[in-house]
C-alpha cells in the first residue's frame, strides 16, 4: 500500500484569527507537489499545522496519514510517524551540538517505539552515516560539532534541513523555502540533494518563490494558494506560469480569496 | 562522648579534646568570642534580605567530635568515577574517615589530607595563613565556623611542583550530621594542581548543617584549577564564604556547581592579588522545590593588568528562588584591568524567581568592566523544534537545559567532572506545561 498524506477541509487560526479557510490536499508517497502563493497566503502556516505547531490552532478539517489522524499526535509522534518540515525559519539551540541532536532524533525516528533513556543508535554507525550524509551535501564535518543553528547564515541553516531531512529519511517531507537564502551554487546542490534524497522516495511538498528547486523536482502537481485557499491546481506548467508572470492572474481569477489574503497581510 | 552543644561550656570541653597548636586555640577562642556576643544577621541586611533564616536553629545540632558512620553506606561520590588521583579525603558529619594520597606526591614535598591533623604537623606552615589570608570573620556563621571547625582539608604543593593526578575531596552527611569543615589550599610560587571536591548526603531528606569555609592560596605564576560540587540533600543549611587570592600571573579556574540544601548563603571573592593574575569563576546552578540559595560573588582587582571573567548560570525548576549578587571591585592602582560577569537565568517554571544583581565599584580610570544578566523561560518554539525532530516533549526540555549549560561544560577541562554534571542536572529536569 502506498501511503498518503490527506487534509481535508482545513481550517486554521493564529491567536484567534482565522488563517487557513478549508483546504484539501492529498499527497501520495512517491508525489511531488508544489505550494506557491503570494507572502502570507497561508503556506507556512499549512506546514506547521502539518506538524503540530501548538500556536496554531486547527478549528476544523482533518489531517491523516494513512488514515490516522495526525491532528491527535503530539509533534514528535508524527515525526515518528514519517511527517517531516524543514523550516523557513529554524530555530537555534543554544549549546546543542548538531552531532547529538541529529543522532538522538534519528534513533527516534528510526525507532518510534522507542522510550527515553533507551540506548542511541550506536556512535560508529551513526558517525558514518553521518559523514557520508553530510560529504554529499558538501557540509564540512566540523558543522556537526556546532550548535544546532546557532549563529548559522541563512544558507547554513538551510542546509542543515536538508541534512535532517536526509538523515531521517521521513515518508512525507514538506519544504519551507528551502532554496531561500541560498547562493547560485548552493541552490543547484540543494535541489540535486533533495532530488536525490527525496524524490519518489518520499511524498514531497515543495514550497518556494523560485523555480530552481522545480527544474530538479518537477512537480507532478502545482497547488496556489491565496488568501488561506487553495484556489487552483495544476502541473508542473502552473509553476511555469507563476514563475514568469506572478500572481496577479490569480488575484484578478479570486477576488474573495484576495480580499481575504490582503486582510490578513493588513491585520 | 556525650553529645557538645553549641554553647559555652561544651565549647571548652571541644577545645580541650582538640589539643592543637596554641595558636590555633588562641584564633577558636577569640572566634568563639565574636559567636557569643554576635546576633544572626536579619534580613535588614543587604545580604540577607532575600535570604529566610528564620527557622534556623542551631540548637537542633551539636559539634561534631567522634566520627559516626551512620548512612555512609548510601554515600556515593559524582566527581572521582574513572579519574586517577593524587590523594583523596572523605570526612563524614565533619570528621576525617578515608584519608589517602600518592606515595611520590608525598616525596615531592606534596601535603594532603585531612586539616584535623594536619594542622598540628604543619603548625609553622600554617601559623598566620589558616583563617588569616582568605577568610573574612564578617559575620556569625563566620565566627561558628572560625571556633568550631573540624575535618576539613589541606592541600600544599611546594614551589614549582606540579601535579597533574587532581585531588579529590568528599564531604558528606546524614541526618542531624554537622559539617563544619575548612578547606585550604596552598599553592607555592609556579605550582600547580588540581583539587575536585564534592559534597554528598546519606538521603534526600536528612536535616543536617554546613558552616564552611574555602581558601585558596596561589602563589605567583601558580595555576589551580578547583571545582566544588554542592550536592547536599535538600534539607541542608549551607552557609560558606570561599576566598581565592591569586598571585603575579598566577591563574585560578575555579568552577561551582550546586544542586543541594535548602538554604545556600555563600559568600565567593576572589582578589587579584599581583600584576597579571587571571581568574576564570564558572557556576553551575540547578534548583527546585522550595530550595533557596544565594550567591555573593566578588571579583576584587587590587593589581593592575588582571584579567577576572565569570559566568554563571542557574536554571530554576518549581518555587525555588535563586539570588546572585556579584560585584567587580577595582582599586584605584588597578590600570588595564579586564573584568567580566555574567549571569544567565533559565526559569523552567512559572513560581520560580531568580535575582540577579550585578554590581561594578571601579576607581580606576583605565579598565573595561563589562556586566550583564539574564533571565528567561524555556523557549517554546525550541522545543517545538526539538519534537518536530523526533524528541519528547520531555528530551527536548533537558536537551535544552543541557545545551544551556553547555557554555559552561565547555570550559571545564575534566571528563569526569563535565560527565557528572551533565547528568545529574539531566536527571533532575522536569516536565512544565
Ligand atoms: N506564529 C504566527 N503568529 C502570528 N501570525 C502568524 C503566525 N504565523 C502566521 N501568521 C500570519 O498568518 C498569515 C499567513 O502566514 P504564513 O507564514 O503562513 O504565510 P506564507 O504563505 O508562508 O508567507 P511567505 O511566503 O511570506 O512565507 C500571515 O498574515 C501571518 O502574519
Ligand atoms: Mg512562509
Amino acid at each position: 500500500m502506498k501511503h498518503v498524506l490527506t487534509i481535508e477541509n482545513l481550517q486554521v487560526s493564529v491567536e484567534g484569527k482565522p488563517i487557513l479557510r478549508g483546504v484539501d490536499l492529498e499527497i501520495k508517497h512517491g508525489e511531488t507537489h508544489a505550494l506557491m502563493g503570494p507572502n502570507g497566503s497561508g503556506k507556512s502556516t499549512l506546514g506547521q499545522a502539518v506538524m503540530g505547531h501548538p500556536k496554531y490552532e486547527v478549528t476544523g478539517g482533518s489531517i491523516t496519514l494513512d488514515g490516522e489522524a495526525l491532528l491527535e499526535m503530539e509533534p514528535d509522534e508524527r515525526a515518528r510517524a514519517g511527517v517531516f518540515m524543514a523550516f523557513q525559519r529554524p530555530v537555534a539551540i543554544p549549546g546543542v551540538k548538531m552531532a547529538d541532536f541529529l543522532r538522538h532524533s534519528t534513533t527516534n525516528v528510526r525507532n518510534p517505539e522507542r522510550k527515553e533513556g533507551e540506548d542511541l543508535i550506536p556512535m560508529k554507525d551513526f558517525r558514518r552515516e553521518l559523514k557520508e550524509k553530510m560529504e554529499q551535501l558538501q557540509m564540512d564535518m566540523e558543522f556537526a560539532r556546532r550548535y544546532v543553528n546557532d549563529g548559522f547564515s541563512g544558507g547554513e541553516m538551510k542546509r542543515a534541513e536538508i541534512l535532517q531531512l536526509a538523515m531521517l529519511q521521513p515518508k512525507f517531507a514538506i519544504l519551507d523555502e528551502t532554496d531561500s537564502g541560498l547562493d547560485a551554487d548552493a541552490v543547484r546542490l540543494a535541489s540535486e540533494s533533495i532530488a536525490d534524497i527525496g524524490r519518489e522516495k518520499m511524498g514531497l511538498l515543495i514550497i518556494t518563490h523560485h523555480d530552481k528547486l522545480l527544474v530538479h523536482n518537477p512537480p507532478e502537481f502545482t497547488h496556489v494558494m491565496l488568501g488561506g485557499r487553495l484556489v487552483e491546481t495544476g502541473g508542473s506548467e502552473l509553476a511555469e506560469e507563476l514563475h514568469s508572470n506572478g500572481y496577479e492572474r490569480i488575484r484578478a481569477a479570486y477576488p474573495e480569496a484576495e480580499a481575504e489574503n490582503a486582510a490578513m497581510a493588513g491585520q | 562522648m556525650t553529645q557538645l552543644g553549641f554553647n559555652t561550656e561544651d565549647y571548652q570541653t571541644f577545645l580541650t579534646g582538640r589539643q592543637e597548636p596554641e595558636w590555633v586555640t588562641a584564633q577558636r577562642t577569640s572566634a568563639w568570642q565574636q559567636f557569643s556576643d554576635q546576633a544572626w544577621p536579619t534580613r535588614r541586611e543587604e545580604e540577607w534580605m532575600r535570604t529566610d533564616i528564620r527557622l534556623f536553629n542551631l540548637d537542633k545540632f551539636s559539634i561534631p567530635t567522634v566520627a559516626g558512620t551512620d548512612g555512609i553506606d548510601a554515600i556515593v561520590p559524582l566527581l572521582s568515577e574513572g579519574v586517577e588521583l593524587g590523594g583523596t579525603v572523605h570526612s563524614h558529619n565533619g570528621v576525617c574517615v578515608t584519608d589517602t594520597m600518592d606515595e611520590d606526591l608525598k616525596q615531592k614535598g606534596v601535603i594532603f589530607g585531612s586539616l584535623d591533623s594536619l594542622v598540628s604537623d604543619h603548625s609553622e606552615l600554617l601559623k598566620g595563613i589558616l583563617l588569616e589570608k582568605a577568610f573574612d570573620r564578617e559575620d556569625r556563621f563566620a565566627a561558628l565556623h572560625a571556633a568550631c571547625w573540624t575535618g576539613g582539608q589541606f592541600l600544599y604543593v611546594p614551589r614549582g611542583v606540579h601535579v597533574e593526578k587532581p585531588f579529590h575531596v568528599l564531604s558528606s552527611l546524614s541526618d542531624g550530621g554537622v559539617d563544619l569543615g575548612h578547606t585550604i589550599v596552598i599553592l607555592e610560587d609556579g605550582a600547580s594542581a588540581a583539587l575536585l571536591s564534592e559534597t554528598a548526603r546519606a538521603s534526600e531528606d536528612a536535616e543536617s548543617l554546613h558552616c564552611g569555609a574555602i581558601e585558596l592560596l596561589v602563589g605567583d605564576r601558580a595555576n589551580l584549577r578547583y571545582v566544588n560540587l554542592q550536592n547536599w540533600g535538600q534539607r541542608v543549611w549551607h552557609f560558606a564564604r570561599q576566598k581565592a587570592v591569586v598571585g603575579r600571573d598566577a591563574q585560578l579556574q575555579w568552577t561551582s556547581a550546586a544542586m543541594g540544601s535548602r538554604v545556600s548563603k555563600v559568600n565567593q571573592h576572589v582578589v587579584l592579588d599581583g600584576e597579571g593574575a587571571r581568574s576564570q569563576m564558572n557556576g553551575v546552578l540547578f534548583t527546585e522545590n522550595k530550595q533557596h540559595l544565594s550567591y555573593h560573588t566578588q571579583q576584587y582587582h587590587k593589581k593592575a593588568n588582571c584579567h577576572s571573567d565569570f559566568l554563571y548560570k542557574t536554571a530554576l525548576q518549581d518555587k525555588s528562588h535563586t539570588v546572585w549578587r556579584g560585584m567587580i571591585k577595582v582599586d584605584e592602582g588597578a590600570q588595564q584591568t579586564d573584568g567580566y560577569q555574567r549571569n544567565d537565568n533559565l526559569l523552567l517554571s512559572n513560581n520560580a524567581r531568580a535575582d540577579s544583581i550585578p554590581g561594578l565599584e571601579i576607581e580606576a580610570d583605565d579598565v573595561r568592566c563589562t556586566h550583564g544578566s539574564t533571565s528567561g523561560k524555556v523557549d517554546e518554539e525550541m522545543i517545538y523544534y526539538a519534537q518536530c525532530r523526533g524528541f519528547t516533549r520531555m528530551e527536548a526540555m533537558r536537551l535544552i537545559v543541557t545545551g544551556f549549560f553547555q557554555q559552561i561544560f565547555d570550559r571545564i577541562t575534566i571528563d569526569s567532572v563535565r560527565d557528572a554534571l551533565g547528568l545529574a542536572i539531566a536527571r533532575r529536569v522536569r516536565d512544565y506545561e
